[in-house]
């Protein structure tokens, strides 16, 4: 093969290599160092270094057969950046004789010393992003106009590429600004949340803790149902906020349920409704928020309220806070009667299931529930709410899989009440 | 890029001479560790170097500049460099580029020792 061609060819494949691993989504520092290798080995040079400049400091990236202590001696001035501006590439040869550049002047022992032989500047978009210093080439010849073309040419190409993994760094950096910013918007907005929990529940003194329970409650089924992590955090905001809307009901009348006239019963209606009207504006993390207080009263068969919807009209979280609702209510005490056993709460379930409640929201739950009293799930988070006196009955496992059993083929049958 | 986990360079010992085999990751940055093996033989008291091209192919330009590298360390050593078993489109690149201006270039290892160890100070010890 003829010298010429060798070369060509040689010079041809470490373009191609140094396209593919500026191009690369590698790591940094790697890709820096591979560059230079194939910059070195192409004319081959003994030595060689790539820095970045850092306003006026030089940041050695890699380096070969040159020391980096170079670097904390070296500073370039916003002046001699602009020598590389206006020099030829000749000024920028270390030669015995002081030449134009101030910067080559100022450091000319110390590159000797070093036995660097070129200085060439990383410019992109006309700005001087850094140097590249290069040693002799080992055949002891000077560079040749091709050389310094070929040179020029990988220089640029590794100006590009440092800068451009520069910009991708400081995008995920700003992404990773934003998620942590996010992140702390979460919190802050499930404290108030929950501290709004606190403000209802608070309002009506025999429900104490009840939109805490109701939150978690969701939560579990909604997580028992297969939803994604998001949706279960959604679900649980929904819960604790269902009764919103009772804060702008009269405190009277929330605290006598057992006692109201028609007009008093109408009005304590009006909270889920209300708490819509609260919730709509706001711009909740997760969806449908709003609409799962809206409809938390609402039963399967259309005999809720407010609007009267019937089963599939009703969005499946607002069928879960309905259940979760339901369950707190018949397993809390209230001033005008004990809590309900919790053969009675089965029951109960399973008859209102395709009626008022949706089958499969309560197959859910009793399934979340006996996954506990078998000691399958990690934390026993129903069974700590509900207290420990609630589930002694040793009937609790037999009748949750009862119930299980029964919604799961009566499936059908609440299917064809629609 | 190759992870570095479980890529040892393979090396041995003969007297002071350590031979050192590219292989074919001196094409890569993964070939950055020949050269740190180079000069940990050195640093052990090794006064000369044979790199070993039987399994290496071609060399590219990032083993080009490796191995300047490792003749720039073995300069500053003091120590005597040989290549040995490089093939002939190698042997053509080399000298192209001027490496051969650095290094003795042998038909196989032993010959690299041999001619090695006529630049020797100390006897090689079997
Ligand atoms: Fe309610």
């Amino acid at each position: 093969m003829e010298l010429s061609t060798q070369k060509l060819i040689h010079t041809f494949g470490a373009l191609a290599d140094l396209g593919q691993e500026i191009a690369g989504r590698g790591d940094f520092t790697e890709m820096v160092r591979t560059s230079m290798h194939l910059l070195l080995g192409t004319l081959a040079l003994r030595r060689g270094a790539v820095a970045e400049c850092v306003e006026s400091e030089l940041r050695s990236v890699a380096s070969w057969g040159v020391t980096d202590q170079i670097f904390k001696e070296l500073s370039i001035s916003c002046e001699e950046k602009q020598e590389f501006h206006t020099g030829q590439v000749s000024d920028f040869l270390i030669s015995s004789s002081p030449g134009s550049s101030n910067f080559v002047n100022r450091y000319r022992q110390k590159f000797a010393q070093e036995e660097i032989a070129l200085i060439l500047p990383m410019i992109v978009r006309d700005e001087i992003t850094g140097v590249v210093l290069l040693g002799r080439k080992a055949s002891g010849e000077e560079f040749s106009p091709d050389d310094f073309e070929t040179v020029h040419a990988m220089v640029r190409h590794i100006g590009v590429g440092i800068h451009t993994h520069r910009l991708l760094e400081q995008v995920a950096e700003r992404a990773e600004e934003n998620r942590r910013l996010y992140e702390e918007l979460r919190t802050i907005y499930r404290a108030t949340v929950r501290s709004f929990a606190a403000a209802i529940d608070a309002k009506d003194k025999y429900t104490q803790g009840h939109s805490e329970r109701v939150g978690r409650y969701s939560e579990i089924i909604a997580r028992e149902m297969g939803w994604s992590e998001d949706e279960v955090e959604g679900i649980q905001i929904a819960g604790y906020l269902h009764d919103v809307g009772k804060l702008v009901v009269d405190r009277d009348i929330i605290n006598a349920p057992y006692n109201i006239n028609a007009k008093e019963s109408s009005e304590l209606n009006r909270h889920p409704a209300a708490g819509y009207e609260i919730l709509a504006p706001i711009n909740h993390p997760y969806a449908d928020i709003p609409l799962m207080a809206k409809y938390h009263h609402e039963r399967l068969d259309g005999r809720g309220y407010p609007e009267g919807l019937r089963d599939e009209q009703i969005p499946i979280g607002a069928k879960i806070v309905s259940l979760a609702d339901s369950f707190d209510a018949m397993t809390t005490d209230r001033p005008y009667r004990r809590r309900r056993s919790f053969e009675d709460v089965v029951r109960d379930l399973r008859e209102n299931s395709g009626t008022q409640f949706d089958g499969k929201v309560v197959a859910a739950f009793a399934r979340a529930l006996l996954k506990e009293v078998k000691g399958e799930s990690k934390e026993r988070r129903i069974t700590k709410m509900l207290g420990k006196d609630y589930l002694q009955d040793e009937n609790v496992a037999m009748l949750l899989a009862d119930l299980i059993t029964d919604l799961t083929a009566v499936g059908s049958a609440a299917r064809s009440y629609k | 890029m190759d992870k570095p986990s479980g890529l040892l360079v393979r090396s041995h010992c003969v007297g002071t001479t350590a031979v050192v085999y590219a292989s074919d990751y001196l094409n890569k940055l993964t070939g950055e560790r020949i050269e740190r093996e180079c000069r940990r033989q050195l640093n052990c008291g090794c006064r000369a170097l044979v790199i070993d091209f039987s399994d290496t192919k071609l060399v590219n330009s990032i083993g080009i500049s490796i191995l300047l590298g490792i003749i720039d360390v073995a300069e500053k050593n003091g120590a005597k460099i040989a290549f040995s078993d490089v093939n002939s489109q190698t042997v053509q690149l080399f000298e192209m580029l001027g490496l051969t201006r650095h290094v003795v270039l042998a038909k196989d290892e032993r010959e690299a020792l041999l001619t090695l160890s006529g630049f020797e100070t100390t006897p090689i010890v079997h």
